[in-house]
């Protein structure tokens, strides 16, 4: 593998990665805001399954089955032939299909457009929440401290 | 034996008609929302999905809803839905430690790296009904801290560190998965946590309370309780790597229990492990409890015949689905079956009044 592709799929990992993750309504608005999406061919249509998700015994040990999640995943081409796969948390067919067009732009020249008119916001919005939820964990930190017992 | 009978489909499909009105309740109030349900009884929803044993948030609402409220029969819902998807895969095992804790807690080190944080809890409230909520109103916003943005370390690090932990060496092992063999035993330890995962909260409670009490007590100090969402990654066969599919939330609880030592190892702590869907922190600590008393003889104790030792009997009875078919079966038609005890009684009888009536004739 070269460094090239190396870097390619790290990136390609983060925006699908990203993707799965993010609030449909959100996605869906800010595709909105692009205008007309490309054409593209079904290589596998929306379809909803389960995955089991693993944990380690211990956190670090051997690993066992904790319970199963919702994905919905889907393939498609577009004209030109690029390739976007979409995998995405829940039962949503319409957020799977705007997930694999994405990952298909992401792979052409309307990459940097793309990146900075949907990747980079989602990723902006995800990112607020969740150091919101930090800030708030944080609020409620304590310092304990033990009272020193007279028979000590 | 349940026997199949014919008929009373008008009376059937008029109950399933007046239960649905009445799940609907008085029409002058307003109608419960799945997200209502989602958002406002988020601990409901997170029992019905670690119980459920899948993690759908919506679809657990939606099964709370349809149930009445009634969390069996919602996580009934959920099992049920949960055969019919296809299975696309396994993740890799969540990194626990790369977890954004909501609440992180140890009872065992005050001043524990990383912190103390309470999170959202129950902890310290004074359990008084709160008669403001009953009015409606706006919740002002919580205070924010500076956020943590690396990673918390478990505290079981900490103690391995000065190796007086037991380790819990990694390895690439699949466990066996009872969604797809029946379970057997002995059912090994990855087993045994599939199987408590998704028990019902109350028999687990309840086995791990037996273990306080001192059936097969083994001393518990919670090590460290967190609670938070970690990220879950596949791989993707058409990719060639890994990606992550989504976050879940989890609660995970790690307890450090009395010691064990040999010949050949000095005395050292060990460990019992929940981890559940949620945020579940009772049912957390309480599988904790009960994978450390299922340890007994790879620990080498002894076998005291506590219940919570007892590795069929915990195993068998943990499951609420299985536990309430088998209970709410009988209710059903048995007619036949009744039928031929009634006959066997009126025979026994008549056999006996046949024995005393001579001799009632001879006095």
């Amino acid at each position: 593998m070269t460094d090239q592709t190396k870097t390619g799929n790290a990136a390609r990992q983060e925006w699908m990665g990203l993707l799965a993750r993010a609030p449909e309504e959100e996605l869906i608005a800010l595709l909105d805001e692009i205008g007309a999406l490309p054409r593209f061919q079904w290589i596998r249509h929306p379809e909803v399954g389960g995955v089991m998700v693993r944990g380690r015994i211990g956190g670090t040990g051997a690993p066992f089955n904790l319970g199963e999640m919702t994905i919905t995943r889907c393939s498609l081409a577009l004209q030109d032939g690029t390739v976007g796969h979409g995998y995405v948390q829940g039962r949503s067919k319409r957020k799977a299909e705007k997930a694999a067009l994405v990952d298909a732009l992401m792979q052409t020249d309307a990459a940097g457009d793309v990146r900075a008119r949907v990747i980079a916001p989602l990723g902006q919005q995800m990112q607020t929440a969740k150091t919101t939820r930090a800030a708030k964990a944080a609020a409620t930190k304590v310092e304990f401290f033990t009272m020193v017992r007279g028979e000590d | 034996m349940y026997v199949a009978v014919k008929g009373g489909e008008k009376a059937i499909e008029n109950a399933h008609a007046w239960l649905a009105e009445e799940r609907r309740g008085a029409t002058d109030v307003a109608e419960l929302s799945i997200a209502q349900i989602r958002e406002q009884l988020s601990l409901a929803v997170n029992r019905v999905m670690a119980e459920g044993s899948l993690f759908d948030p919506d679809l657990a609402a939606l099964a709370i809803k349809q149930a009445r409220g009634d969390l069996i029969e919602a996580i009934f819902l959920i099992r049920a839905y949960r055969t019919t998807l296809p299975r696309f895969g396994y993740t890799n095992p969540v990194k626990t430690d790369r977890m954004a804790c909501d609440r992180r807690i140890s009872a065992t080190f005050k001043d524990a790296p990383g912190g103390q944080v309470l999170g959202p809890t129950f902890d310290y409230t004074h359990r008084l009904l709160d008669f403001k909520l009953a009015a409606e109103g706006e919740v002002p916003p919580s205070p924010k801290g500076q956020p943590r943005t690396d990673p918390v370390p478990h505290i079981a690090d900490f103690l391995k560190d000065e190796d007086i932990i037991q380790d819990e060496p990694a390895s690439d092992d699949a466990p066996a998965d009872l969604t797809r063999q029946p379970m057997e035993f002995p059912a090994g330890r990855p087993l045994r946590l599939q199987s408590l995962a998704r028990g019902d909260e109350g028999f687990v409670l309840g086995m791990a309370y037996s273990t306080q009490r001192g059936y097969a007590r083994n001393h518990a100090f919670v090590g460290e309780l967190r609670i938070g969402k970690v990220a879950v990654e596949m791989d993707i066969p058409e990719l060639g790597f890994a990606i992550e599919i989504g976050e879940v939330e989890l609660t995970e609880c790690e307890t450090v229990n009395q010691f064990k030592g040999s010949k050949t190892e000095p005395p050292q702590f060990t460990r019992g492990y929940g981890l559940v869907f949620g945020q579940s922190e009772r049912k957390s600590i309480a599988m904790a409890l009960v994978d450390r008393a299922l340890r007994w003889q790879e620990l080498g104790e002894d076998n005291l015949g506590a219940p919570a030792q007892d590795e069929e009997f915990v195993l068998s009875h943990a499951d609420n689905i299985q536990a309430t078919g088998f209970l709410e079966h009988i209710k059903l038609p048995h007619y036949v079956d009744f039928q031929s005890e009634l006959e066997l009684v009126r025979k026994l009888r008549r056999d006996a009044e046949a024995r005393t009536t001579p001799q009632e004739a001879a006095e």
